[in-house]
């Protein structure tokens, strides 16, 4: 025994640490921002169901095809007709399209957020160097691009036509870059909200349920109260400024607010008439406080997740 | 046919927690805005139809009825516990029925019953055009709540796909196809409620014997196949 244990120990302390040969990883540490933006690519492939099972593939793409479909058959018509003008204005296309683009949020948000909650990863991401602030912008910006993906995509269809078929060059040309600042707006506030409810339901039908809900509903609510402020502004009520505030209250009304203030943009509130400038400024404000806040709101809800 | 426990489970899976706050939450803003618009624009008999026809029987009883009809089966087979409910000594067909009554009856009460209650502020009955909604409400959840119910069991993207039918086929599909809306419960129940209002304020695409027919005739046919599907039921893990 003596022999065995030159270290000179108690009686009875059979304690000892062997090295066994593991070795200590000395590679190169690749550090927070690459893993999130690892976290931000693998999101937004997500977003598209690329790297996952062909039944998640199967709704997005459906969707980008929905979303493009309409654009390439406009084109195809401008270009067949020797039509002046594309029959959809680049910034209208996206409103004419909502119900596409609220559904594609609904069912991506949760995909990109609840999954996580409900499987408990969201603890190991947080044991890796990222921090709360990086997962939420991964995610943030995630979705925000797959969005801008979904709703700049059909633009690029209808601009690459309107050059095809010799329409004005600089007219489009400033009609897609207002169309591409309106779609990147509305990319941004659609997945802040989209986000913002998904994460706070770990099961991911009820978030999908949750997200349309407020998509649809306030659409909904906003345009029949806007409809009937119409109807009343006809008949000598003098409600008509009373159309572009109640405008405020939903996601879509609040980009075709923007759009028709500052944009260019013709409005698609009953009556035509979108707000004023000053009422404008509203609306950007708004549509900025928005965004900002369901970032905020994000930011509250990953300080403390399911530990 | 009808099983109280499994009864009670499902509607503590419907109403517990969060669930009921969106299903409350829904109907609270119908109300809402009910008030406003009878403040604001007066007692309009035109006003209150196209309220509750565009925002009550159009958005709001189809998303009621995709969250309860998913919502009653959904979960449990997303989850794997269903296992537990279905090795019990209770027939599928018969869970399925319970389900199924839950899911009507919830529907029906955050659906149907905000509608009556919106009917009477905006107008308050004028021409029965508060009842006429409401009983298309009513016969809408039935028809709504087996269809999705049967899609919860035979898709994990259940809620997904009662979306895509309710507002992509009913709304844009229905507003820009005509045979569209033959084929949607939406007018299905509005031709019942034309029925009961009698007046003009409240039309449909679709004639009173084909609604009903074929209202009948998905309800029973979801119910079975739903029946069906759920005793060859296979338990996937998450994709």
């Amino acid at each position: 025994m003596a022999v065995e244990h030159p270290v000179a120990t108690q009686a009875g302390d059979q304690t000892r640490i062997h090295n066994i040969g593991y070795r200590t990883y000395d590679g190169p540490r690749l550090g927070r921002s690459y893993a999130t933006r690892s976290l931000y690519s693998q999101s937004l492939r997500g977003a598209y169901g690329l790297g996952r099972s062909v039944k998640s593939k199967v709704l997005p793409m459906l969707l980008f095809v929905v979303m493009c479909v309409p654009a390439a058959i406009m084109v195809a018509v401008a270009v067949a007709t020797k039509a002046n003008d594309l029959p959809v204005d680049y910034t209208r296309y996206a409103i004419v399209m909502q119900a596409v683009i609220s559904l594609y949020v609904a069912s991506q948000a949760p995909q990109s957020v609840s999954r996580d909650l409900r499987f408990k990863t969201v603890p190991l991401y947080f044991s890796r160097p990222i921090e709360t602030a990086d997962y939420v912008r991964a995610k943030f910006a995630a979705l925000a691009s797959a969005l801008f993906i979904l709703t700049a995509a059909p633009l690029i269809v209808l601009y690459v036509g309107a050059l095809l078929a010799k329409l004005d060059f600089a007219d489009q040309t400033k009609g897609f870059a207002q169309g591409l600042v309106s779609v990147a707006l509305l990319s941004l506030l659609f997945a802040g909200i989209g986000l913002v409810i998904a994460s706070f339901t770990p099961r991911r039908g009820f978030g999908i349920a949750a997200v349309i809900a407020v998509m649809t509903i306030s659409y909904g609510a906003v345009s029949t109260l806007q409809a009937i402020a119409d109807a009343q502004s006809i008949n000598g009520g003098g409600s008509a400024d009373a159309i572009a505030w109640i405008g405020l209250f939903s996601p879509v009304t609040l980009i075709d607010g923007v759009q028709s203030a500052f944009l260019g943009a013709s409005s698609a509130f009953p009556g035509g008439v979108g707000p004023s400038n000053g009422e404008g400024v509203v609306y950007v404000l708004v549509t900025l406080g928005l965004i900002a806040a369901s970032y905020g709101l994000l930011m509250r809800r990953y300080k403390k997740v399911g530990l | 046919m009808y099983d109280p426990t499994v009864a009670r489970l499902t509607y503590r899976a419907l109403l517990g927690r969060r669930r009921a706050l969106i299903l409350g939450a829904l109907p609270l803003l119908l109300i809402i805005i009910s008030v406003l618009v009878r403040f604001l624009a007066g007692a309009d008999d035109q006003t209150a139809s196209d309220l509750l026809g565009g925002l009550a029987l159009a958005t709001m009883v189809p998303i009621i009825g995709v969250i309860a009809g998913t919502g009653a089966i959904g979960p449990e087979i997303d989850d794997g516990s269903v296992v537990y409910l279905l090795s019990k000594p209770v027939k599928r067909p018969t869970i399925i029925f319970t389900k199924l009554i839950v899911a009507i009856a919830v529907t029906m009460v955050f659906s149907a019953l905000p509608t009556f209650i919106a009917g009477f502020i905006l107008n308050g009955n004028g021409q029965q055009i508060a009842v006429a909604y409401t009983v298309a409400a009513l016969v809408a959840s039935i028809a709504y709540a087996a269809i999705f119910l049967l899609l919860g069991t035979v898709s994990r993207h259940a809620v997904v796909f009662g979306l895509v039918y309710a507002l992509v086929w009913e709304a844009l599909f229905g507003s820009l196809v005509e045979g569209a809306r033959t084929l949607s419960v939406q007018q299905w129940s509005l031709a019942v409620a034309q029925k009961v209002a009698g007046g003009d304020m409240v039309t449909s695409d679709v004639a009173l014997p084909t609604a009903t027919v074929l209202l009948a005739v998905v309800t029973v046919l979801a119910t079975w196949y739903a029946g069906q599907k759920l005793r060859s039921l296979t338990l996937a893990g998450e994709e």
